[in-house]
């Protein structure tokens, strides 16, 4: 399965497509099960990188996890969640709080 | 220090106009990422993991108080909280808005500052000894050399699109404190027989996929040829470096391919044709630029052996900081004093908004106003009388920034890794994390003794790994974390690249390894007068070898 990511432009924050926009945190991204999906995430992402809306736009690899759509990789992972060793920083903070 | 002159400030604000227009222009969409990407980084703008980063220079480690409070005012305003100090002198900030981003630059031109040329094929910020004007060793002061090739090479139209990155470090003690055998161009600065100033040059140093000592082209270059044998140098190396390939474009590669003796023919023909012409420095000039880096009046402060050697009965926590953190200065009366940036447990280079301000204080109360970045990623007080030390001491000790472990295990380099940054294959910040607590205690790191640990997250080897006496290089293997170990790397002025030891390790196992290397120096050496790269150079690897991969051929 894949999802759509990008950072956006204005602050560079990691954003998901999700739900016909594009959410801060990736658990209610939209998933891609097949070629099909995969093209028209492609699309949505190249058609916002030309709106100047995101930048860095990449189809990544992720699982559904207890209903939670989750990053495989572990660099998607520290994007979603923040760094490591900070868990005040980053996507992590506001869910904590 | 250096002051900008009106040249400089118009430069400088003249730079914050044209970028912030850029900036409009981007966020409304007149123009593309494509088109954008070279001007931000031209201004240090940097896309990471989780947002912009912004690298600012920190010219040959300089800085005023007020301009580290300035740092800590735009961790506080604009970012979250803290600032991480860098392994090229620099600050950088992870978490900029891009929109925010020319109200940073104007408040650092407000105090003499930018970020131009901290990213992109251009030549960087020139580094240089952290300890430069108050070494007791140094022949003369590095830095106005460094801030004649920073005037020189500020967007030299010639330099602005070399093949690759350009780095120039200088020194002006035979120790080695600014890594110059790492660098493209290595300048010693030395005197000859009569007694003139000049350099040794070593050119095609570097770290990376591919490290390379540097080699040195020539033993005495008088100081007045400075500029027309660095345009020499970059004029060889622009015409013939590789442009084909990102991964063989440094002038390590042309160095290398073209051999030593060819590529120093080529410059010193080159040279011929600039030496007597307009890039000849009028001594008037080199003397002018040297003014701004006259060394403050340091008056006799006599009191401060007897004041030393009270506090030092008093408190053990002060003892050890003194024993570990502050070295000789050129004056009898006076120190230099490092800053550990590399708490127990810490992210090693980082400093909150807050510290920064403290240090700041610090510096304007007990040092001249004056503090460095080192290369090695603390902060150093260059000029603080003994008589002062216990107060700077207490001082430090109220921000938390009085760890004495400099240039012990836990004095740790390390790059962001993959914890930010968009290039690491791996972490490296947990890793210098769990090694620091491992070896917590002074004790256990004072009996190991003098040991540069350096890590990377990825094989472009910000972490110096490759120089460090233990390097751990972090890499991605099969979806997770593996992390190689060299030994015998070294970045002084007997530099030398570390060896691999062996198949790598996991990221649960890289602790418990280092700490088997440990073992293994304390059990081989001589005497503990027998720094751990020194046992490494007489023993070589195979002790170590066996201590970490010895069971396994057994097993198999």
């Amino acid at each position: 399965m894949k999802i759509l990511t990008a950072n956006r432009l204005s602050d560079g924050i990691a954003v998901w497509y999700a739900d016909g926009g594009w959410a801060e945190t990736v658990g209610q991204a939209d998933l891609a099960h097949d070629k099909a999906a995969e093209d028209r995430l492609e699309a949505i992402g190249a058609k916002a990188y030309a709106n100047n809306e995101v930048v860095d736009v990449n189809l990544i690899d992720a699982e559904v996890v207890d209903g939670v759509v989750e990053p495989v990789r572990l660099r998607e992972k520290i994007r979603a969640a923040g760094p490591t060793i900070r868990n005040d920083l980053g996507k992590q903070a506001a869910q904590a709080a | 220090m250096y002051r900008y002159d009106e040249f400089d400030h118009d430069f400088v604000q003249a730079r914050v106009a044209e970028f912030s227009d850029q900036v409009q222009r981007r966020l409304s969409g007149e123009i593309s990422e494509d088109q954008f990407r070279p001007l931000r980084l031209m201004n240090g703008v940097y896309l990471q993991l989780h947002a912009y980063m912004l690298r600012i220079a920190v010219p040959y480690g300089t800085l005023n108080s007020k301009q580290v409070r300035m740092l800590g005012h735009i961790a506080r305003k604009y970012d979250k909280g803290y600032g991480h100090f860098t392994t090229r002198q620099n600050i950088q900030f992870n978490w900029p808005a891009l929109s925010d981003i020319p109200a940073i630059l104007a408040d650092l031109a407000s105090v003499e500052m930018h970020a131009i040329q901290t990213s992109g094929n251009c030549i960087r910020n020139v580094t240089a000894d952290h300890f430069a004007g108050a070494a007791a060793d140094e022949v003369a002061d590095p830095r106005p050399y460094a801030e004649i090739l920073r005037q020189w090479s500020s967007v030299h139209p010639e330099f602005s699109f070399l093949p690759r990155k350009f780095k120039i470090a200088v020194t002006g003690a035979e120790r080695d404190r600014a890594a110059i055998q790492t660098h493209d161009i290595g300048l010693h600065l030395k005197k000859n027989a009569a007694g003139e100033l000049g350099f040794a040059v070593y050119i095609g140093g570097g770290q990376g996929r591919t490290p390379m000592v540097a080699r040195k082209i020539r033993d005495f270059l008088p100081e007045a040829d400075l500029l027309s044998y660095c345009t020499a140098i970059l004029r060889v190396y622009n015409l013939y470096g590789r442009r084909d390939n990102k991964y063989k474009a440094r002038i390590k590669i042309l160095v290398h391919e073209t051999g030593v003796e060819e590529i120093t023919r080529q410059v010193e023909a080159e040279w011929q044709e600039l030496k007597d012409a307009e890039l000849k420095l009028p001594d008037a000039d080199i003397r002018a630029i040297e003014a701004y880096f006259a060394p403050p009046a340091l008056g006799d402060r006599p009191e401060g052996d007897q004041a030393v050697k009270l506090a030092r009965l008093g408190s053990k926590g002060f003892s050890d900081w003194l024993d570990q953190n502050v070295v000789t200065h050129r004056h009898p009366d006076y120190a230099a004093v490092t800053i550990s940036l590399k708490g127990i447990g810490e992210v090693p280079g980082d400093a909150t908004d807050s510290q920064m301000e403290a240090v700041a204080d610090i510096a304007a109360k007990y040092a001249f106003d004056e503090l460095r970045v080192s290369h090695e990623q603390n902060l150093i007080l260059p000029h603080v009388a003994r008589a002062d030390l216990k107060a700077v001491y207490d001082s430090l000790v109220d921000i938390e920034l009085a760890t004495a472990n400099s240039n012990l295990i836990s004095d740790i380099i390390s790059c962001p890794g993959l914890d930010y940054c968009a290039l690491a294959t791996a972490r490296s910040i947990p890793i210098a994390q769990e090694i620091s607590l491992r070896f917590a205690s002074l004790e256990r790191q004072r009996e190991i003794g003098e040991l540069k640990l350096k890590i990377s997250g990825c094989i472009n080897a910000c972490g110096h790994h490759h120089v460090g006496h233990i390097g751990i290089l972090g890499v991605e293997k099969k979806g997770s974390e593996l992390y190689q170990v060299t030994l015998g790397g070294s970045a002084d002025e007997n530099t030398s690249v570390g060896e691999i030891i062996g198949r790598g390790f996991s990221s649960e196992e890289i602790t418990d390894a280092i700490e088997q290397i440990v073992d293994t120096y304390l059990g081989l050496r001589l005497n503990p007068q027998e720094k751990f790269i020194d046992a490494y150079r007489r023993v070589g690897p195979a002790p170590f070898k066996e201590a970490l991969y010895a069971g396994e051929a057994k097993a198999a």
